[in-house]
């Protein structure tokens, strides 16, 4: 877990995100932001956030790096994109929630009450293994290692998906494994070099 | 020409120059340059010593031309060429050199922009000699003042110029004047009642000696410049004899077709197709609306039962459209503004939800002579028991209108006091950003909401629905938004949800704009020449702007904005002359081929083929020195005074010397 | 004349999806369109690649783009909102962000493949409704769905966050498209509002309060059935509906489907090519209701 506490190393820290969040496109629209409430207004999830996307926007500019990596909030948002399509300041409130996604996880630091961190890992080594992702094999492995109570509560679904067709048990693979793994490789080295 | 004696002066501006530019070194090289007699440089040459010393060197030292190396000449060249004409010599014989915007505004490294400003300098020096005293055209002035579109801010620049004696035109698109003011309920932070302090003022305008009110016409086209201008109106037809109508109104109650959308109740109630818009009208006539009228638009009206209800026999189905040319010596315009459409904003679900209403039908729900009498009711007849108003729809978003429309905050605040006057019982909500109450009496009267218990949530409404999740939303609408200041978000089961739209540009403005000859802002309204200091008139000298057409504003900034451009059409037409630029085209009738090229190029139509001499000449009056001309005779004859071939080979020829 | 497209058919046509790739090649057969499947495609991304890794993520969707390009010349149709989203998004970051599109040039090349950026993604709703039009659909019609009242749940990320084909929050393409078969499509404010998406797995109650809107919005506006234009949302309305059900107490059993389905079957394909059988909410009551 990187050190969020100390006030030196929360400002270089912050100083990073900031780039970070600055470096995509319409980023630094960040800056624009009213607090005027329509993205959290508009957002599906945002009942069940600690902070809603405008106080994570917030707490992100004040430096409150803490609120916004610890709290539950940038994992809950479904992509719906309603905030971004409404935000009065053009501001693309869903990329900045996965870029702060991607900071938390290059930084190790989530809630524990979150399981998509770990969805997200294990549907991504599907899709290295296969080059597509093998549904059953990322729901199983989910359930399994995640959320065995899911087991339970899903058997009749799961059966059903099975038996009509929807649930194939064997993996399908890419020919191309060899030039898709070049390709992910090459991009990993420049993404830990960021 | 003989040897001139050209005086240079380089101005420091303080550091805006000198900071960036070695002024001295320039200065001790602009001394050894051909023809310079004195090289001064000055800390501020607009100031009344810097321009001392250009009046100073004329009389004492000869000087025959003068070059000022400052900031641009949209700044300070009427300064430094008055400075010159006190001291004695023709203004067109001073040529400032942009050292400002042109050079250390804009150069980086300070070694490269002294040697720019050398350049910059050297042109102005080359060109010198071959200036031409030029003396400036007077042309007389029409004294009278067109004023267009007669809503409050035109009503009061109309009322102000002929109080001072001027004869003034004014033009109204509706068939009435008193432009949205008059659909208003009450005004804030007063509460006065809108129609009562406006109808004295309309009332005032329709008898005053000194207008003539054309309502229901239109501008069609405008030529000329300041003093001359040209306006041809277009005066519809009401199909009704205004000489012999007296307002009486038996015809709009005769009139078969009874149900036609009322504009002035913004479609909330109807009007018969011969109408008058409101009791109040000035003037006081009716119109028949064309396009629903069964006579005029389908050929028969077995009855026509407006005929014979009208007393005085003015029905008049084969009137005319009527053109008119005035000639008047300055313009203001007055257009006023639009309401956003809210239909735009399809999440606040206005067009699909009953009882979202906007800002202007809650006006005319409001006000006693509206289309419900006064009562505050949803589409089906009973009183809100509460009611939402939404902040900012359409402004400050990027998606719609960048712009605070300035007055929403303060109307929204009015809307609430008159629903807790007419229902006392009923919650109010206000879904608010800022609370923008900057104007006098505006903060008290914010505070006087604050106290009839209005509920202030601050947090932008994100939609409106009509999707019940709770019982006590079963039938209701639901207005969704994160109240901001308590970290939660809500959702309010309402009865009515009024929009707090925006104030937009008209449609129809840039065209305007065009026909008036002069430009929009980025956001559509009509451009002022200068948004601090001159925001009561345009680029174009004599036309003038009053009111929401250059901006949103409330009334009495519009009023004051009027005033101002009342004022500023007195600066022209108070005076028997205007002295107009004589930077304009000449051609040599000596070398002129007749070629008739320049004739059909001109853009204002300046220029005039003279069928005996078979030559063109150019209207001075009207021309306004754009260069069209000069720049496409295939045979270079005309030439532009101030601006000659030989004045700008001559400036090249200075900048490429170093 | 006929309208040829590369065709990506998405991770999730070869499992829960499956109905949704039957359906959509049955249609696009009876109308005259051509569907050239993507050779060697592979997973676009999805949200959740996205949102642990950025590089690769543009890397991983644009090796499909770089496909398309190669074989030229057709625009690259996805049935998957998801998949239509994030190949499209990878295209305009590209736009936007010149070193962006080196650098994922750079590993393109590493396998021996290069993208320009030019490779137009569509919808397949987008290219029934607007590149064929309603009235060619119409006209082939064997079986009008008069009666039929359909909810229209467009999903977010049809129209969203560009709106490229239709309106981000009041879409009406599917609406006209069930017009063009004969059927009504229902009142439904709801038709944008989210499914839960992927919160399904990791916090079911966020994703079935949602459907639970969804769904009670239909039943209130008397739809028959639910159609659908991304397979995540077609499993979160549908397969969960008893677990909705459990959840609040409500007894919903509304039959979704794949537009491509409904459509399928207006256009006369039988119900055993349109993957009918795969659907767990029985759908018999639907057919039930329209011609033979």
């Amino acid at each position: 877990m990187v050190e969020l506490e100390t006030t030196q190393g929360v400002k270089t820290l912050h100083k990073i995100f900031l780039e970070d969040v600055y470096s995509i496109p319409g980023g630094e629209k960040i800056r624009l932001c009213q607090q005027c409430g329509t993205c959290s207004g508009s957002c599906p999830t945002a009942y069940l956030m600690d902070y809603s996307p405008r106080e994570v926007i917030a707490a992100f500019r004040a430096g409150m790096l803490d609120r916004v990596l610890k709290s539950n909030t940038i994992w809950l948002c479904t992509s719906c994109y309603s905030c971004t399509v409404r935000c009065p300041a053009g501001i693309k409130v869903t990329d900045i929630m996965y870029e702060l996604k991607r900071l938390a996880i290059k930084y190790k630091s989530w809630p524990s009450s979150s399981k998509n961190p770990a969805m997200s890992k294990i549907f991504i080594d599907h899709v290295h293994r296969f080059g597509r992702s093998y549904e059953a094999g990322v729901i199983g492995q989910f359930v399994l290692t995640q959320k065995p109570s899911l087991a339970w509560k899903f058997k009749g679904l799961g059966t059903k998906l099975f038996l009509s067709g929807r649930m194939p048990l064997l993996p399908k693979s890419i020919k191309g494994k060899d030039e898709f793994h070049k390709i992910i490789d090459l991009l990993a080295t420049k993404e830990v070099s960021q | 020409m003989a040897d001139e004696k050209i005086a240079v002066y380089f101005c420091d501006c303080g550091t805006n120059i000198a900071g960036k530019v070695d002024v001295g070194e320039v200065v001790k090289w602009a001394a050894e340059q051909p023809n310079v007699t004195v090289a001064r440089e000055y800390k501020y040459m607009c100031s009344d010593p810097g321009q001392d010393l250009i009046k100073t060197d004329i009389k004492e030292l000869g000087v025959t031309r003068v070059v000022v190396a400052a900031c641009s000449p949209t700044m300070h060249e009427p300064t430094f060429r008055k400075a010159a004409a006190d001291g004695g010599l023709n203004p067109f014989l001073l040529q400032m050199a942009n050292v400002r915007e042109h050079c250390s505004w804009v150069t980086e490294d300070p070694v490269e922009a002294t040697e720019k400003a050398k350049r910059i300098l050297s042109a102005q020096i080359h060109r010198l000699p071959f200036n031409e005293a030029l003396q400036p055209i007077e042309v007389p002035v029409n004294p009278d003042v067109m004023v267009v579109g007669a809503g409050i801010a035109g009503i009061e620049a109309a009322l102000k110029l002929a109080d001072a004696g001027k004869k003034v035109f004014v033009v109204e698109r509706d068939p009435s004047i008193g432009g949205h003011m008059a659909m208003f309920d009450k005004t804030f932070p007063t509460l006065d009642c809108s129609a009562c302090i406006l109808t004295p003022k309309m009332s005032a305008l329709g008898k005053h000696p000194n207008i003539t009110l054309m309502a229901y016409s239109e501008v069609t086209e405008v030529s000329g410049y300041v003093g001359n201008f040209k306006v041809k109106v277009r005066k519809k037809a009401r199909y009704v004899d205004t000489d012999k109508c007296t307002g009486c109104a038996a015809c709009t109650e005769a009139c078969v077709v009874q149900k036609v959308r009322s504009e002035f109740d913004v479609g909330l109630g109807y009007r018969p197709a011969i109408y008058i818009p409101f009791p109040q009208a000035v003037p006081l006539k009716a119109t028949i609306d064309p396009a629903k009228c069964l006579t005029l638009s389908k050929g028969k009206c077995a009855k026509q039962s407006c005929v014979p209800a009208c007393g005085p026999g003015a029905i008049d189905f084969e009137q005319q459209d009527e053109q008119v040319e005035l000639d008047v010596g300055a313009i203001i315009m007055a257009t006023g503004f639009e309401l956003f459409d809210c239909k735009r904003e399809a999440r606040y679900g206005y067009g699909r939800l009953a009882n979202v209403i906007t800002s202007l039908e809650f006006e005319r729900l409001s006000n006693a002579s509206g289309p419900t009498g006064g009562h505050i009711v949803m589409k089906n007849g009973e009183a809100p028991k509460s009611v939402a108003i939404l902040h900012c729809v359409g402004s400050r978003d990027e998606n719609y209108q960048e712009f605070c429309s300035r007055v929403c905050c303060m109307y929204s605040l009015k809307f609430a006091h008159l629903i807790k006057e007419h229902l006392p019982e009923t919650e109010v909500y206000e879904l608010y950003i800022d609370m923008r109450a900057y104007g006098k009496g505006y903060e008290e009267f914010y505070k006087r909401l604050m106290d009839e218990g209005v509920h202030f949530i601050r947090g932008r409404a994100a939609e409106v629905s009509d999707v019940a999740i709770a019982p006590e939303e079963e039938g209701r609408l639901v207005v969704k938004a994160e109240d901001t200041l308590l970290g939660i978000m809500r959702r309010l089961p309402v009865d009515m949800v009024i929009l707090s739209a925006g104030l937009s540009p008209r449609r129809d403005a840039k065209e305007v704009a065009q026909t008036f000859g002069f430009g929009c802002s980025a956001n559509g309204f009509y451009l002022e020449r200068h948004p601090k200091l001159e925001p009561a008139s345009t680029m174009t000298d004599g036309v003038f702007l009053a009111g929401a057409c250059q901006y949103p504003k409330d009334i009495p900034d519009a009023v004051a904005q009027a005033g101002a451009a009342a004022a500023g059409a007195l600066t022209f037409v108070n005076n028997p002359t205007v002295k107009v630029e004589p930077t304009i085209s000449y051609i040599d009738p000596e070398k002129c081929s007749g070629c008739h090229i320049c004739v059909g190029l001109c853009p204002h139509a300046a220029i005039q083929f003279n069928a005996e001499k078979e030559v063109a000449e150019v209207i001075e009056a009207a021309c306004k020195g754009c260069g069209v001309c000069v720049a496409a005779c295939g045979s270079n004859v005309p030439q532009q005074r101030g601006y000659l071939d030989k004045q700008i080979f001559a400036e090249i020829e200075g900048a490429l010397a170093l | 004349m006929t309208l040829t497209y590369s065709y990506f058919p998405g991770c999730s046509s070869e499992a829960t999806g499956k109905a949704y790739d039957i359906s959509t090649r049955a249609v696009c057969d009876k109308l005259d369109i051509e569907l050239k499947e993507l050779p060697d495609w592979n997973c676009c991304g999805s949200t959740s690649y996205f949102s642990i890794r950025e590089l690769e993520s543009f890397g991983v969707s644009a090796r499909n783009l770089a496909i398309a390009q190669e074989v030229g010349g057709m625009d690259l149709v996805a049935t998957c909102s998801a998949c239509y989203t994030i190949l499209a998004k990878t295209n305009r970051y590209f736009a936007e962000d010149p070193v962006l599109h080196e650098t994922i040039n750079e590993a393109l090349e590493a396998a021996g493949r290069t993208y320009d950026g030019n490779v137009n993604v569509r919808h397949i709703l987008d290219v029934i409704v607007n590149d064929l039009g309603c009235e060619t659909v119409a006209e082939k019609v064997t079986r009008r769905m008069t009666k039929l009242r359909v909810a229209p749940y467009y999903g977010c990320q049809a129209t969203r966050p560009k709106g490229t084909f239709d309106d981000p929050e009041f879409p009406t393409s599917l609406d006209h498209l069930l017009e063009a078969i004969g059927a009504e499509p229902i009142y439904y404010p709801v038709k944008t509002k989210c499914c839960g998406g992927m919160l399904m797995m990791t916090q079911e109650d966020a994703a079935l309060r949602l459907c639970h809107e969804l769904l009670k919005c239909a039943q209130d506006n008397g739809a028959d059935v639910i159609v659908t234009t991304c397979p995540l949302c077609e499993m979160n309305v549908e397969a969960y509906q008893k677990m909705v059900n459990k959840a609040y107490g409500t007894s919903f059993n509304i039959p979704v489907m794949y537009f491509t389905q409904l459509l399928g079957y207006a256009l006369g394909v039988d119900s055993k090519a349109l993957a009918l059988q795969m659907q767990i909410v029985p759908v018999e009551n639907v057919l039930a209701k329209v011609p033979a």
